[in-house]
C-alpha cells in the first residue's frame, strides 16, 4: 500500500536503544574506576559503590513512575529528611520501636504520595506546584514539630539496614542489606512495568484520554505513581538514615539529584518514554561519576557543577539525536 | 476607518460582560488578607499597617518582586528559570568583591554584575533553544554549575560595599524604600513591554503555542533567549539590592531565601499559567505582595518561621487549584 | 486567461523515494482547484512545494509570469501564497485581531497599533461578509467554524492571491461546512485562486471548477469538474469503482445484543434502539443532531441519565467508558490520534491498551490479531505515530478486537484515511459483524453509510427521527435528517 510513506519514515528504536547510551557511559565509568582507585580492583569496591548508590537508585525508580506518567515529584528530598527526623524522634534509641517506626515511615511515604496524587488529579493543579507546595509544607511541618533541630536517635537495628550486610558470602565477603533491598525493588519495578498496570501507566503519560476511553482509571494510575514515589522516599530514608545518621540536611537537593539521574537515563520529562532500568542506571552512573571525581581528587564542591553539566549534556544529546532520527 | 466604526455596533454581542480576571482576584485576595491580617494583629494589640508594617511588607517584596518580574517573563514564554537563586548569590559576590569598599568602583561593579547576569541568561536561553533542552533541566543544570562554583570557592561572605552604595538599600521616601520605587518602575516598564509592544505580543504567542508562533514568522528562539537574559538581569539587580543592604556578598543569600521556587510561586500565585501564554506582571506583583504580607502578619503574630512554610505551601496549592477550577468552568461554559 | 500560478514538471524525492514525479498544476484566479488522491499520493508534498516548505528537485513555479523560488514559507507568504492548515494555527487566548496580525503587528511610535489592527481585521471580516465576529473577541470563545474564518482572514491579511486549504472541513460540523462553502465561494468570486485538498468527494464536486487527481506521485488526470463523475474520480485515485468497495450485507440477523429504551441525557431525548448480532446499523444525521452523542452515551463517555440499558438481555449501568467496556461495548472514536492511540507507544502496546487498561489481563497472540486486521508495519515494536492513518485505524480496531467486544460503536471509522484502507476497514467491520458482534456505524459520508448498513437510523435534534432499510436513497436519509418525513 502506501509504500512511499512508510519508507520515508524512520523505524522505532528498539526498546533497549534508549537504554544503551546510559549503560555505555556507565560501563566506561566502572572501568575507569578500576584504573583510578585500587579499591575498585576487587568486587567489594563495586559493592560499596552500589551500597552508596542504593538510596538514589531507589528514589530514581520512584521518580521514574511519576515522570513517565507525565508529572514531577519535587517533594522527595524533604520527604526523606522528614522521614529520618521523624524516625529519630520516635525511636529515640529504643530498639523495640524500630519495626513499627519503619512501617510508619512507609505509611507516611505512601500518604504523602497519596496527597500529592490526589491534589494533582482531583484539583488539577500541575504536579510541579503541588509537590513544590508539599516540599514547603514538609520542611515547615517537620521542624515545627521538632522545634528547629532534629532530636532523638536511631536504634542500632534501624541502622543495620543502611550499614551492615550478610557476612561470609563467597568472593565478595559481605553482601550489604541495602544492595539486597535494592535488588528486590529493582525486580519488583521491572515486573511492574511489564504488567498491564505498568504498560497502562506509560500510556497515561503519552495520551491519557486514550487510556480513559480505553477503560483505564487515569486518576488512580497517576496517584499510584506518586504513592510509589513516596514509598521509594521512605525506603531511601531508611537506608540513608542508617548509612549517614540523623541530620536535618540528609535529603537536601535529593529531588534535583534524582531528577538528574532519571533524565540521565534517557527518560523524557513530560511522560510516555523511557525505561525503569535506564532510570536506575542513570542514578548509578551519577554516583559512579562522583566516586570517580573523588578519586581523581576533584574537590567535592564541584560535584554540583559536574552534575549540572551532565544533566544538560544528557538531554541535549537525546534531543539532538532525536532530531537526527526524524525524517 | 470611519466606515468600520459605524459598522461596529453589529459586532458588539456579549463580549463586554464583566469577568473576574485572575489579576483582579489576586488583588481582591490581597485586600482581604490585609483586612484579616489587620484584625488578627489588632486583636493582639498591634497594628499591621503602621509605618513599620508597610516598610516591612515593601522591603520584603522588593527583592522577590524583582526576581518574580523576570520569572514572569520567562514563564510567559513557556519556559522557567531555576537558576536565579544561585545566580543572585554569585552576583552579590561579584558586586561586593569588585567594589571592595571603593566608591569609585561602584559603577564598574554594577555594570560587571549586570553583564555577568546577562551572560548567564544568554546561556540559559541558548541551551534551551539551540540545544533543545527542556527548560527545567537546562536552568537546573546551570543552577548546579553555579552552585558547584560557589561551594568550591567560597565559605562565607566576601567583599564589601562602600557606604555610598548602601543608600540604595536603605534610603526611602516616606515609608516607601527607594528600592521599592525602582522595582515598581521596572514592573511598569515590563508591563508596558509585554502588553503594548510587538516584542511583548510575541512573548505571549510563543508561550501560547510555539509552533503557531513559528509558522507566523516569529523568531521564537530569539524571544525565549531575550526573556531569559532579562530574567537573569533582574536577578542581578536583586543581588545588587541585597548587597547594598548586607554590605557584603554572600554565596547563599539567594538560596537561603529560596528565590528560585519562591519567585515561581509568586508568579503562579499571580495567575500566570505555568505552561505560558497567559498572565502578566500585574498579577505577579500582587502575588509577591501577598507572600510579603503573609510573612509580615506572621512576624507580628509571633508565629514560628516553620509554620510560614507550611502556610505558604498550602496557599500556593489552594490558589492554583482555584485557578484550575475557574479554568474548567470557563471551558465548560 | 493566464494562470496566477503555473507549476510545471515538479519532481521531489525524499531519501531516494520519489514522492512527486513530473507534476503540472495550474491555479487560475477566480477558480477553486480541487486536489485529490489517496494518502501518500503526494498531495501535501505538492502543497508544501507551493508554499515554500519544500524545494522541488526539478520543475519550476511561475507566479504571475515570473519564475519564483521560495526559500521558506515566509517567502511564499510575501509572494501572496498562503496556506490554511488542517489543524488550526491560532492562539486561543489572544483576540481575533491579534491572531490575524500575529508576527506582523502594525507598530506606531514603538507600540503595537491596536486600533489599526482591529480596524483592518474588521475590514477583512466585512469583505467576507462575516459581520458576526468582533476583532476583540478571544479566539477560544468562537466556534470552530468561525475560528476557521479567522484562519482564512489571516491568510487574506497577507494579501494572498493564492490560498491553499488542506482538508479544511476535517474539524467542522455539517452546518459549519455550509458556512465554509459560502466563504470559499466568496474568495473565488473576489478573484483569488483556491487550491482545495480534500478526501470528501461531495465537497470536491460541490466546490471546485477543476479537479486534479494524483496517484503515487504522478498526475493521473486533470480536468474540469463538470466533465467527470465521482465514480471516475475514485477510479482514478484507486483504480477501482466505488460500488465494489463495500462487502456483501448480512445474511442473517442474530439475537439482540444491545438495547436502549427511552434513553436520554442533556443532549439526547427518548432514544430507543436495538443492535443485533451480525448486523451493521448505520446512524445518520446532520452533525450536531446527536450522532456522536449517542455513541458517547452508549460507551459511557457522556452517560445516559434516564432510560433502560441492556446488554444481551441483562440490564446494565454504563456510567463510564470502563463500565461500557467491561460490559463488552467497544468505541472507535472519531478523533483517532487525540482519543484512540498513544502515539509514542508501540503497535504492541496500543493493541494491548484496552485489555491492559480495562481488564489487566495478560498475553494474547498480538501478532495474529494484527495479521487479521491486515496491518502493514515494520513489526510490533514500531511506534504507531509512524504508521499511516489507515494503519493507525487498523491498530485501533485491533485494540478493540483484543477484548472480544459484543457491541462495536464506530464513530467515523474511515475519516481521514485513504481509499485503500477504507476498503479494508469496511471488510473488517463486516467480518466482525459476521462473527456475531453488533455494530453501530456513524459516518457523515452518506454513500459509505448507505453502502455499509443493514438498516439506517436517522437522528434529528437529539432524537431518533426514523429508521430506513438497507439501500435507501440519500434523499430519504436527508429528508429525515432535516426534520421531514421518510
Amino acid at each position: 500500500m502506501t509504500q512511499t510513506e512508510t519508507q520515508s519514515q524512520s523505524r522505532r528504536p528498539k526498546l533497549a536503544s534508549s537504554t544503551i547510551p546510559v549503560l555505555a557511559v556507565l560501563a566506561v565509568l566502572l572501568v575507569a574506576l578500576a584504573f583510578a582507585g585500587s579499591a575498585y580492583q576487587e568486587p567489594a569496591g563495586y559493592l560499596a559503590l552500589l551500597k552508596r548508590a542504593a538510596p538514589l537508585m531507589i528514589l530514581a525508580i520512584g521518580q521514574y513512575f511519576v515522570i513517565v506518567s507525565g508529572g514531577f515529584d519535587l517533594s522527595v528530598g524533604s520527604l526523606v529528611t522528614a522521614e529520618v527526623v521523624i524516625a529519630a524522634r520516635l525511636i529515640d534509641g529504643d530498639e523495640s520501636a524500630t519495626l513499627w517506626v519503619m512501617l510508619l515511615m512507609l505509611g507516611i511515604g505512601a500518604f504523602v504520595g497519596l496527597v500529592n496524587g490526589a491534589i494533582t488529579t482531583r484539583l488539577l493543579v500541575p504536579s510541579f506546584i503541588v509537590t513544590l507546595g508539599m516540599l514547603l509544607v514538609l520542611d515547615g511541618a517537620v521542624f515545627l514539630w521538632t522545634g528547629g533541630a532534629p532530636r532523638g536517635a536511631l536504634s542500632d537495628s534501624f541502622r543495620t539496614v543502611g550499614r551492615q550486610g550478610i557476612d561470609g558470602v563467597p568472593v565478595i565477603g559481605q553482601l550489604p542489606w541495602s544492595v539486597v533491598v535494592l535488588a528486590v525493588i529493582v525486580v519488583l519495578a521491572v515486573l511492574f512495568m511489564r504488567s498491564p498496570t505498568g504498560r497502562t501507566l506509560l500510556a497515561v503519560g503519552d495520551n491519557e484520554t486514550a487510556v480513559w476511553l480505553g477503560g483505564g482509571r487515569v486518576e488512580r494510575l497517576r496517584t499510584l505513581a506518586f504513592v510509589l514515589s513516596g514509598l521509594s522516599a521512605a525506603v531511601a530514608a531508611i537506608l540513608l538514615g542508617g548509612f549517614a545518621g540523623v541530620s536535618a540536611q540528609v535529603g537536601d537537593g535529593l529531588e534535583f539529584r534524582v531528577i538528574t539521574a532519571v533524565v540521565l537515563g534517557g527518560v523524557v520529562l513530560g511522560g510516555g518514554r523511557g525505561s525503569v532500568v535506564a532510570a536506575m542506571a542513570g542514578a548509578l552512573t551519577l554516583e559512579s561519576l562522583f566516586s570517580l571525581l573523588n578519586l581523581l581528587g576533584v574537590a567535592g564542591g564541584l560535584e554540583s557543577t559536574v552534575q549540572g553539566v551532565i544533566i544538560i549534556a544528557a538531554v541535549a544529546y537525546a534531543a539532538v539525536n532525536w532530531r537526527r532520527k526524524k525524517p | 476607518m470611519t466606515a468600520t466604526a459605524t459598522r461596529q455596533p453589529v459586532r458588539r454581542h456579549g463580549t463586554r460582560k464583566f469577568r473576574l480576571t485572575p489579576t483582579m482576584s489576586v488583588y481582591i485576595a490581597l485586600v482581604v488578607l490585609l483586612v484579616a491580617g489587620s484584625v488578627l494583629v489588632g486583636m493582639r494589640g498591634g497594628v499591621l499597617l503602621d509605618h513599620g508594617g508597610i516598610l516591612n511588607i515593601l522591603t520584603r517584596g522588593t527583592v522577590l518582586g524583582l526576581v518574580a518580574i523576570g520569572q514572569t517573563m520567562v514563564i510567559l514564554t513557556g519556559s522557567l528559570d531555576l537558576s536565579v537563586a544561585y545566580l543572585i548569590g554569585l552576583c552579590s559576590l561579584i558586586a561586593a568583591e569588585t567594589m571592595a569598599g571603593d566608591p569609585g568602583m561602584i559603577v564598574p561593579a554594577v555594570l560587571l554584575t549586570i553583564g555577568f547576569a546577562a551572560v548567564v541568561g544568554l546561556v540559559n536561553g541558548l541551551v534551551i533553544t539551540a540545544l533543545k533542552v527542556n527548560a527545567f533541566i537546562a536552568t537546573l543544570g546551570v543552577a548546579l554549575i553555579i552552585r558547584g562554583y560557589l561551594e568550591n570557592t567560597y565559605t562565607g561572605p566576601a567583599g564589601s560595599v562602600p557606604r555610598g552604595f548602601q543608600h540604595l538599600g536603605y534610603d526611602r521616601i516616606g515609608p516607601i524604600p527607594v528600592s521599592t520605587v525602582v522595582m515598581l518602575v521596572l514592573a511598569v516598564i515590563v508591563w508596558w513591554y509585554l502588553t503594548r509592544t510587538k516584542g511583548g505580543y510575541h512573548v505571549y504567542a510563543v508561550g501560547g503555542d510555539e509552533e503557531v508562533a513559528r509558522l507566523s514568522g516569529i523568531r521564537t528562539g530569539r524571544t525565549i533567549v531575550t526573556m531569559h537574559v532579562l530574567c537573569s538581569v533582574m536577578a542581578g539587580l536583586a543581588a545588587l539590592f541585597l548587597v547594598s543592604r548586607l554590605g557584603s556578598g554572600a554565596p547563599y543569600v539567594g538560596t537561603d531565601a529560596g528565590y528560585d521556587l519562591e519567585s515561581i510561586a509568586a508568579v503562579v500565585l499571580g495567575g500566570t499559567l505555568l505552561s505560558g501564554g497567559r498572565g502578566g506582571v500585574a498579577g505577579t506583583i500582587g502575588g509577591v505582595l501577598i507572600l510579603a504580607t503573609l510573612d509580615t502578619i506572621f512576624d507580628d503574630l509571633g508565629v514560628t518561621p516553620f509554620l510560614k512554610d507550611v502556610v505558604r505551601g498550602a496557599v500556593l496549592i489552594v490558589a492554583v487549584a482555584l485557578y484550575a477550577r475557574s479554568q474548567l468552568a470557563r471551558r465548560a461554559r | 486567461m493566464a494562470p496566477i500560478v503555473r507549476m510545471s514538471g515538479i519532481s521531489k524525492q525524499f531519501l531516494g523515494v520519489t514522492v512527486l514525479k513530473d507534476v503540472d498544476l495550474d491555479l487560475h484566479g477566480g477558480e477553486v482547484h480541487a486536489l485529490v488522491g489517496e494518502n501518500g499520493a503526494g498531495k501535501s508534498t505538492l502543497m508544501k512545494v507551493l508554499a515554500g516548505a519544500h524545494r522541488p528537485d526539478t520543475g519550476s513555479i511561475v507566479l504571475n509570469g515570473q519564475e519564483v523560488s521560495f526559500a521558506s514559507p515566509r517567502d511564499a507568504q510575501r509572494a501572496g501564497i498562503a496556506i490554511v492548515h488542517q489543524e488550526l494555527t491560532l492562539l486561543p487566548d489572544r483576540s481575533v485581531a491579534e491572531n490575524v496580525h500575529l508576527g506582523r503587528e502594525p507598530v506606531r511610535r514603538g507600540q503595537v497599533d491596536r486600533r489599526r489592527m482591529e480596524a483592518d481585521t474588521a475590514d477583512l471580516l466585512d469583505r467576507l461578509g462575516e459581520h458576526g465576529i468582533a476583532p476583540r473577541t478571544q479566539v477560544r470563545r468562537l466556534p470552530v467554524a468561525q475560528q476557521q474564518v479567522v484562519e482564512i482572514v489571516k491568510a487574506l491579511s497577507m494579501d494572498a492571491r493564492v490560498i491553499a486549504m488542506d482538508e479544511p472541513t476535517a474539524a467542522l460540523a455539517d452546518h459549519e461546512v455550509e458556512l465554509l462553502y459560502d466563504l470559499v465561494d466568496r474568495l473565488r468570486s473576489s478573484g483569488i485562486a483556491v487550491l482545495y485538498v480534500s478526501h470528501r468527494m461531495r465537497e470536491v464536486f460541490d466546490l471546485s471548477q477543476r479537479i486534479t487527481v494524483l496517484k503515487d506521485g504522478t498526475l493521473v488526470t486533470s480536468t474540469r469538474t463538470n466533465q467527470i463523475t465521482q465514480d471516475q474520480v475514485v477510479r482514478a485515485m484507486v483504480g477501482r469503482p466505488l460500488d465494489t468497495m463495500f462487502p456483501d450485507r448480512a445474511k442473517t440477523r442474530g439475537t439482540v445484543r444491545l438495547a436502549v429504551r427511552g434513553g436520554g441525557n442533556s443532549r439526547l431525548h427518548d432514544i430507543s434502539l436495538e443492535l443485533s448480532a451480525g448486523e451493521i446499523v448505520g446512524l445518520a444525521g446532520l452533525q450536531g443532531a446527536g450522532r456522536s452523542a449517542v455513541a458517547r452515551a452508549l460507551c459511557g463517555v457522556d452517560p445516559l441519565t434516564t432510560g433502560e440499558f441492556e446488554v444481551d438481555g441483562q440490564p446494565v449501568r454504563v456510567r463510564s467508558p470502563r463500565a461500557a467496556i467491561r460490559h463488552g461495548i467497544a468505541h472507535v472514536t472519531e478523533d483517532r490520534k487525540g482519543e484512540g492511540l498513544a502515539l509514542r507507544q508501540s503497535v504492541h502496546d496500543n493493541t494491548m491498551l484496552v485489555r491492559n487498561a480495562a481488564f489487566g489481563r495478560r498475553r494474547i497472540d498480538v501478532e495474529r490479531l494484527l495479521r487479521s486486521v491486515r496491518l502493514v508495519s515494520r513489526g510490533t515494536d514500531q511506534e504507531v505515530r509512524y504508521l499511516s492513518g489507515g494503519n493507525q485505524q487498523k491498530v485501533v480496531l485491533a485494540k478493540w478486537l483484543a477484548v472480544n467486544p459484543k457491541v462495536l460503536v464506530a464513530d467515523e471509522p474511515t475519516r481521514g484515511i485513504d481509499v485503500g484502507a477504507k476498503k479494508t476497514v469496511y471488510e473488517l467491520l463486516r467480518e466482525l459483524a459476521d462473527s456475531g458482534v453488533a455494530i453501530l456505524m456513524i459516518s457523515s459520508e452518506l454513500p459509505e453509510l448507505i453502502g455499509m448498513s443493514d438498516r439506517i437510523l436517522v437522528m434529528h435534534d437529539g432524537r431518533l427521527a426514523g429508521e430506513l432499510p438497507a439501500g435507501s436513497s440519500e434523499e430519504a436519509v436527508m429528508s429525515l435528517a432535516t426534520g421531514g418525513q421518510a
